[in-house]
């Protein structure tokens, strides 16, 4: 092996980033395994309530794209439950006993999950309206509280708790404080409204287009209603909670923090950058609002801010200009976010009707882009900003890494399979609804409601 | 130190997910499997149809026990985990590979129109089906061998490629491909396919037959490899072998005299009692010869929640599991219309007859007299396998 390969191997550098495309691409999925039953419930229900045949149609189309993302999404789930060990067994070696329990309580939703939606995508055919419509509900509650789960595992990471360590081994284990840990009250709610605001988005996005195209029918204006609802109720909810977790950041975590907010010293107030970057200890090309840091953690502008010379140099993130900026346009996307969705609201308010201009459908059609790119700046604020800790003034993530070697070759393998389930989970979607479309669309409207079960069907023995 | 009661019971309710894991995601491998070997596109249309319908609305959920495994490993027994997956980062990767193909292959399969298409994503399905099992059974078989020691310097070749893991694959292989015949069988039954019911009929012989001489063959083997691991499955685990293989000879005969009541239980049984019995003979070892279950298990509190927890799916998934079951046994769970037919609306076809004939029955006594036979030897068999458990 060369001296460079040796080097790669050695650092934690190929795992991480094995590990962060990995969630990076399954988090995607994870929103439509969490927050696309919700929308296709609200849909079916109108439809079998009001005999609304495009509603339907919109629930049974929706239902087939989650056959094929939550396939997507299982397999990069279990690539995922396989890296916790191939890529961190230092981390699981020693703190499986308390990371995994989160984990565990998540096995059982991911059971309940798989198991309703094996009742429900092929339930269509001959199970009564109301009996298909239930076995839909457990499959939108686990697919949230499966999330909550998961996000408990990572808040444990950010605010590790309910153990006792004894020579580095962990000799007492509380179930209950590892679960609900300090962060875990704050980043899960954060993260079931962001995966209702992804896949509400991205699902209007679609329609959005279509209208734009000139499809102006009931069928497509539906389709961005329903999930632009949803999307737009979170939205308010979504920022008011990144609002409190920051400042709960900014007294659990003031070393993340100070990198979010470029705080290099302690002190009171602090200025509030927004975007820049940092080069030799000095912000570029940001503006400096005087004192509203301070403000905004404590609501006075003598309020003390911890800043990153709080902690030795090897103790503090590295790269802080990709936190600040990840979490500053995270932040900008929320509030471009909100406007969109107030913009709809107060037309609806107003005029009892959708507001279908182009100056709304073009945002619109790139909300969902927008949702995508604020979670994965949310995460990128979160993981990295946690660094060089894996598990928060417990453990360094260098000190958890493998030691087998070959990382580099299943990372390139891992990317290349990924590329493979980004196409096939865009694609698919894109070739149903090229078929969709290729249906005349006189269709769509008169489509008969696809229940009122055929005369010829007979019931199952 | 001995164990504690709350590893013990971790370490079972870790089995018993093991053992789900094995029969239902083993046999929708299995059902990968037969797709593979079903030959042209014409002649195995049939089959591939009947394997597609039986897998499709379950194989999420089954394959929810491996999650459920491996999350119970981590928790329960952390040094154990990290161990095996530093030592056998090789094939724990090919197997996830595995998963992935099959996972996609799912995914394309009901939206592939055209035939080259549906070959593809067939193939994937297939080869998935073979590479998964395969390597599972590599890492269980370099487990058992004691090739795993508790603190790895990386990963191991030898562990995973040694006879016994490589045939330990080969056996998990033929493991899937047989309870999959036997539970397509009890599908074809239920659509009252006959023609399809002797085409599986005769692959659970063969894969039956295959699969007990496989185990015969490892087990052979790991007198040599794995001294110690022999020596529980020939004294403590020796009534769970035992099990196993009058379970498997009753499966034969149960085919034979075409009796299908008890044919899925007792074919279940022949496999979990195996998986079982490797764990009660690995007792008191996690990894043989370097960490026992004692110096591995996670502190008493964990341990207590992941019972707690695993009570807690026993009461609520489990009543879902029945439910989703028994909605696939009364045929309620169908493809989703396609396209067109969600269209022409009424004029939907009848779907195919729900009746179900008997199963015809050929002359019973020749059968009866060969399964009589077949148990004979099969007892003779396990005498003198067992007394006295000799070493060799
Ligand atoms: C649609 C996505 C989305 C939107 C619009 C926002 N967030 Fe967010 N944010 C996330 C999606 C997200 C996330 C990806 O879901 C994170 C990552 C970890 C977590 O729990 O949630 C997150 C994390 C996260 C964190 C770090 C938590 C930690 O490290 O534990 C902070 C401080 C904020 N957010 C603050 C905000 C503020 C002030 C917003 C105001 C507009 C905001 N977020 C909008
Ligand atoms: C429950 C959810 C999650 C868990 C348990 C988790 C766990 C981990 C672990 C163990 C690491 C490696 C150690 C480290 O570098 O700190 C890591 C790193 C990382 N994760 Fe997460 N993660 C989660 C969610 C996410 C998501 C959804 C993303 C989305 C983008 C993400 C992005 C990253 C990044 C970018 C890194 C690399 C950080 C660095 O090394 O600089 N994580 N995560
Ligand atoms: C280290 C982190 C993670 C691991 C080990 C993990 C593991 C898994 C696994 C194994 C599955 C497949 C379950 C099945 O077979 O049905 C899955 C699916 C899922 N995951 Fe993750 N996951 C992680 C991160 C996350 C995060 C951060 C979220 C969301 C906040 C999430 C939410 C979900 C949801 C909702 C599903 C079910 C829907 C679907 O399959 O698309 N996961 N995950």
């Amino acid at each position: 092996m060369s001296l460079g390969a040796q080097l790669v191997a050695a650092s934690p550098l190929p795992a991480r980033s094995q590990m962060a495309s990995s969630l990076g691409f399954h988090i995607i999925l994870a929103c439509f395994g969490i927050a696309l039953p919700g929308a296709t419930l609200v849909a079916e229900w109108i439809g079998i309530r009001r005999g609304d045949a495009a509603a339907m149609l919109l629930a049974r189309r929706w239902s087939k794209v989650m056959a094929v993302l939550v396939a997507v999404g299982a397999v990069s789930g279990t690539v995922l439950s396989y890296e916790m060990g191939l890529l961190w067994p230092g981390l699981m070696g020693r703190f499986g006993a308390t990371i995994g329990i989160p984990f565990t309580v998540e096995g059982i939703f991911f059971f309940l999950e798989a198991i309703f939606l094996g009742v429900y995508l092929y339930g269509w055919r001959r199970m009564s309206p109301w009996a298909h419509w239930w076995s839909g509900v457990p499959m939108a509650v686990a697919g949230a509280a499966g999330a909550l789960s998961v996000v408990a595992a990572n808040s444990w990471m950010n605010a590790p708790a309910g153990f006792t360590l004894s020579h580095g081994r962990i000799s007492k284990v509380d179930p209950l404080s590892v679960y609900f840990n300090a962060a875990t009250p704050y980043q899960t709610p954060h993260m079931v409204l962001a995966a209702y605001m992804v896949t509400g988005y991205l699902v209007a996005g679609v329609y959005a287009a279509g209208l734009l195209r000139g499809r102006r029918d009931r069928y497509h204006r539906l389709g961005l209603a329903i999930p632009f609802s949803l999307a737009a109720i979170a939205t308010p909810l979504q920022v008011m909670m990144g609002d409190i977790i920051t400042r709960f950041i900014a007294s659990n975590q003031p070393v993340k923090f100070a990198a979010m907010e470029f705080v290099a010293r302690t002190g009171r107030e602090v200025p509030e950058y927004v975007g820049g970057i940092l080069l030799n200890g000095r912000v570029y090309f940001g503006t400096a609002i005087p004192a509203l840091d301070s403000i905004l953690v404590g609501f006075s502008p003598r309020t003390r801010v911890i800043g990153w010379d709080s902690v030795p140099p090897d103790r503090r993130p590295p790269v802080p200009t990709l936190i600040h900026l990840s979490f500053d346009v995270m932040v900008g996307l929320g509030f471009l976010l909100l406007a969109v969705a107030a913009w709809q609201g107060w037309w609806w308010w107003l005029h009892r009707r959708l507001l279908l201009t182009k100056w709304f459908l073009v945002p619109a059609a790139l909300g969902g882009v927008a949702a995508v790119i604020a979670m994965e700046a949310g995460w990128t604020v979160t993981e990295v900003g946690r660094q060089p800790w894996i598990v928060y003034h417990v453990m360094l993530t260098s000190s958890a890494v493998t030691r087998a070697s070959g990382v580099v070759v299943t990372l390139t393998v891992i990317l290349i399979l990924y590329a493979v389930m980004t196409v096939v989970s865009i694609g698919i979607p894109m070739i149903m609804s090229r078929r969709w479309r290729a249906e005349r669309p006189a269709d769509e409207e008169a489509e008969q409601v696809p229940y009122g079960p055929p005369p010829a069907m007979p019931r199952a023995p | 130190m001995s164990p504690s009661g709350e590893a013990i019971a971790t370490a079972a309710v870790m089995f018993v997910a093991l053992a789900a894991y094995a029969l239902f995601g083993g046999a929708d491998f299995g059902g990968g499997i037969w797709d593979l070997l079903a030959g042209g596109a014409r002649r195995g249309a049939a089959a591939r149809e009947l394997i597609d319908e039986s897998i499709t609305p379950v194989w999420e959920a089954n394959h929810v026990w491996l999650i459920f495994v491996l999350v119970l490993l981590w928790t329960g027994f952390p040094p154990a985990f990290a161990a095996i997956m530093t030592a056998l980062f090789i094939p724990l990767s090919l197997s996830l590979l595995g998963i992935f193909l099959r996972g996609v292959g799912f995914a394309f399969r009901h939206t592939a129109e055209r035939l080259r298409m549906q070959q593809l994503t067939g193939a994937m399905f297939a080869a998935a089906s073979l590479i998964t099992p395969f390597f599972l059974g590599t890492v269980i078989g370099a487990v058992a061998t004691g090739q795993v020691p508790a603190r790895p310097a990386g990963n191991l070749l030898a562990a995973w490629t040694s006879l016994t893991a490589v045939l330990t694959g080969a056996l998990f292989v033929a493991a899937c491909a047989y309870i999959s015949a036997i539970f397509l069988v009890l599908e074809a039954r239920l659509r009252g396919h006959q023609e399809l019911i002797r085409y599986f009929l005769l692959r659970a012989t063969g894969a039956g037959v295959l699969t007990g001489a496989l185990g015969a063959v490892t087990f052979a083997e790991l007198s040599r490899s794995a001294p110690h691991v022999f020596a529980g499955l020939t004294g403590r685990a020796l009534p769970l072998v035992a099990v196993s293989i009058a379970a498997g000879v009753a499966v034969l005969g149960m085919i034979w005299l075409r009796w299908f009541p008890g044919l899925r239980v007792t074919a279940a049984i022949a496999v979990a009692a195996v998986v079982w019995g490797w764990g009660l003979a690995q007792y008191p070892d996690l990894l043989p010869g370097s960490l026992t279950l004692a110096a591995g298990s996670a502190p008493p509190g964990a341990l207590l929640a992941e019972l707690v927890i695993a009570g807690a799916a026993a009461l609520i998934v489990g009543p879902a599991f029945g439910l989703l079951y028994r909605l696939q046994q009364r045929r309620l769970l169908t493809h989703p219309e396609s396209d067109t037919e969600l269209r022409r609306g009424a004029q939907l076809a009848p779907a195919r007859t729900g009746g179900q004939p008997p199963a015809g029955r050929a002359p019973a006594a020749p059968r009866i007299t060969t399964s009589l036979v077949l148990a004979a030897v099969a007892i003779k068999a396990i005498k003198d396998l067992f007394s006295p458990p000799r070493r060799r």
